[in-house]
């Protein structure tokens, strides 16, 4: 008898912390009036990583504001949805609900959504970062968008090597795939074409998550002599404390990494997805759910460098920057 | 490009291993004594989540990291109460209970960063303190003895528990209790009481493993910034053979392969970056396998204890 209640009351404390455990994972605001213009999106990583997942929810802010707030688009989010089959769950639920654009902002989540989309055929989702829409399987309601990292990661990596004093830079990525790979080969390509000779080493932690391990990577490259450092994923939070404890530059990629360590971000590549966001929702207004393939490029205002003003970066090395970014946009440098 | 085997290369895997394995031996040296109690916490990496998130806030707005230290052990010790009462109160399964303790401190930890930090920030944690005449030995002294407060903290924490468990009285008894509590009951030891003390103790260092990521190794918060290394913790217990320094061992191993495909990646030397990444967890596995097994697992590890069965 005893045993019996004691159990009960185990797996009603389990059941209470496994709500409080997952509460936090989603935020939907219930809908208000009938004429704003829905919009739900799925992301990998929180809406404060400094990185990815934060660029596209600030972007959708952006927007909000634009159209004129709440009453005119809201945006609901379900964040930190890591795992394929959660995010999943969540792309169906919120297309049920009725939402107008569904995003799933992560390329792990092709697969779910090429299964998910023909069920909905009113819904218009929105697929990154990639560039497959589905039409060649018969799905016209999914967009499709993509940042040319490698444009911003050239740029940086020509004012990294043009700034280094040991020649070395430490590049660490967290998969060697997509985005990260995309920006971590562009900044090479931009530091040795810079300044021939520049030793350019990569590492990978296989995680996008690992702080600690990204940290480590960050203190071995030091140790190897780097004195420029960059990084992609929202795990680099550790990597950059370490460049400021131990006196280096960091360059940031996705959002403005300055605000976490002012004395050592020299700049970032910042990703503006408003004009995207804009094109999207103008087009499902208009009737067209999907179909089309989007780039954030320096070219259509989508990629911007942000300079740190507490860091002076050289007037020829901002002259030879701007001369990489002219180069891009007019088709002679391809990085 | 680079060659590995030089002094250089040598000294940066030791220092950088000593670093990672820094909130392994907390948090794993802290849960070998809920499991020699006979009490498996699973939810290792939600405390250290906890810890890691108390660790942060109280250190940055009270501007004592000590203040930080102390907020992160009180709810370790917390966690560990909250596990006790679940699994050796109410006797609920251990490894269930621990899961849920586990998302609990992971989805708490990120409500709470939410709601009152609401983005990333950094803090200055514990500095390097160099220790005089032992960091000056040439080339090792550096690397082993200019490290903060927590770091030592973490290797003395090891011939301590060792000690403890092995030659003292209260040490006795935690160890009759994960082996046959039914006869350490009838001689008069308490076990609720003594499972009670090394969950929470457990729960404590687990506390200020996350900490250790918080405020002394990388000086900032992320959710969910552990990572999963809870539940390595958990697995080095198995793999130390129940024992302070079997721990010791596992955890440097498993840091210093980690250590050491860094640096092949930084070396370029020609191994794809997959298989490099691999090598910690496939090295862990090996000698797993092939250790010896001299040490054998609590026998009451996971059994909750009722008085008057058998």
């Amino acid at each position: 008898m005893k045993s019996t209640l004691s159990r009960v009351l185990a797996l009603v404390m389990l059941v209470v912390i496994l709500v409080a455990g997952c509460a936090p994972a989603a935020a939907t605001p219930t809908p208000e009036a009938a004429t704003a213009f829905k919009v739900a999106i799925v992301m990998p990583s929180s809406i404060t990583d400094m990185a990815f997942s934060q660029s596209m929810f600030e972007g959708l802010k952006k927007v909000q504001a634009e159209m004129g707030g709440e009453s005119a688009m809201e945006i609901a989010y379900s964040e930190n949805l890591f795992k394929v089959p959660d995010a999943a769950a969540a792309i169906r639920d919120y297309a049920d609900k009725g939402y107008n654009l569904v995003i799933a902002h992560g390329s792990q989540y092709g697969t779910s959504l090429e299964q998910v989309a023909p069920d909905f055929p009113n819904t218009a989702f929105a697929w990154g970062t990639s560039m497959d829409t589905f039409q060649a399987s018969g799905i016209n309601n999914v967009f499709a968008y993509q940042a040319e990292a490698q444009q911003g990661g050239y740029v940086l990596g020509t004012i990294a090597a043009l700034m280094s004093k040991t020649g070395i830079i430490g590049e660490t990525g967290p998969v060697d795939a997509g985005d990260a790979k995309l920006y971590i080969e562009g900044f090479q390509k931009g530091a040795e074409a810079a300044k021939p000779g520049t030793t350019v080493s990569v590492t990978y932690t296989g995680s996008f998550s690992d702080v600690s391990l990204m940290a480590t990577a960050a203190e071995t490259h030091i140790a190897a002599g780097a004195d420029m450092l960059t990084g992609s994923s929202q795990s680099v939070v550790g990597a950059i404390g370490v460049a400021k404890d131990k006196g280096v530059y960091w360059f940031g990629t996705q959002w403005d990494q300055t605000s976490l360590a002012p004395e050592a971000v020299v700049a970032s590549q910042v990703y503006d997805w408003t004009g995207i966001l804009k094109d999207m929702i103008a087009s499902v207004q208009k009737g067209v759910m999907g179909g089309k393939a989007y780039t954030l490029t320096f070219k259509n205002g989508g990629l911007v460098i942000a300079y740190n003003s507490a860091i002076t970066v050289p007037a020829e090395v901002k002259t030879a920057a701007d001369a990489a970014i002219a180069g891009i946009n007019d088709g002679t440098i391809v990085p | 490009m680079g060659e590995l085997f030089t002094l250089p290369v040598l000294l940066g895997i030791i220092y950088s291993g000593i670093r990672l394995a820094t909130p392994y031996l907390f948090a794993a040296v802290g849960e070998t004594f809920a499991q020699r109690s006979g009490v498996l916490n699973l939810g290792v990496d939600g405390i250290m989540l906890m810890g890691a998130y108390s660790g942060f806030y109280v250190g940055m707005k009270t501007g004592n990291i000590w203040l930080g230290l102390l907020a992160a052990a009180v709810v370790g010790i917390l966690m560990g109460l909250l596990m006790s009462v679940i699994s050796i109160t109410f006797q609920a399964e251990q490894g269930i209970s621990g899961i849920g303790l586990q998302l609990f401190g992971l989805g708490l930890s990120s409500l709470l960063f939410k709601t009152t930090l609401g983005g990333v920030e950094s803090i200055n944690g514990f500095k390097p303190v160099r220790i005089p005449l032992l960091a000056d030995i040439p080339y090792v002294g550096e690397v082993l003895f200019n490290h903060n407060l927590l770091v030592y903290a973490a290797f003395l924490l090891v011939p301590l528990s060792a000690w403890f468990l092995n030659k003292t009285t209260f040490g006795l008894k935690i160890r009759a209790v994960g082996q046959n509590p039914q006869a350490a009951d009838t001689l008069g030891v308490n076990v609720t009481r003594v499972r009670y003390f090394c969950v929470c103790l457990g729960g404590m260092l687990a506390g200020i493993a996350g900490a250790s990521l918080s405020i002394a190794l990388i000086n900032l918060f992320q959710e969910n910034m552990t990572n999963g290394m809870g539940f390595i913790a958990v697995a080095l217990v198995y793999f130390g053979g129940w024992r302070p320094y079997g721990v010791l061992a596992g955890a440097l191993l498993f840091s210093f392969v980690n250590a050491l495909q860094l640096w092949i990646q930084v070396l370029g030397i020609n191994i794809p970056s997959d298989f490099a990444i691999m090598m910690p967890y496939v090295l862990t596995i090996l000698a797993l396998a092939f250790a010896t097994k001299r040490a054998q697992q609590p026998a009451a590890l996971t059994k909750p204890f009722e008085r008057g069965e058998n």
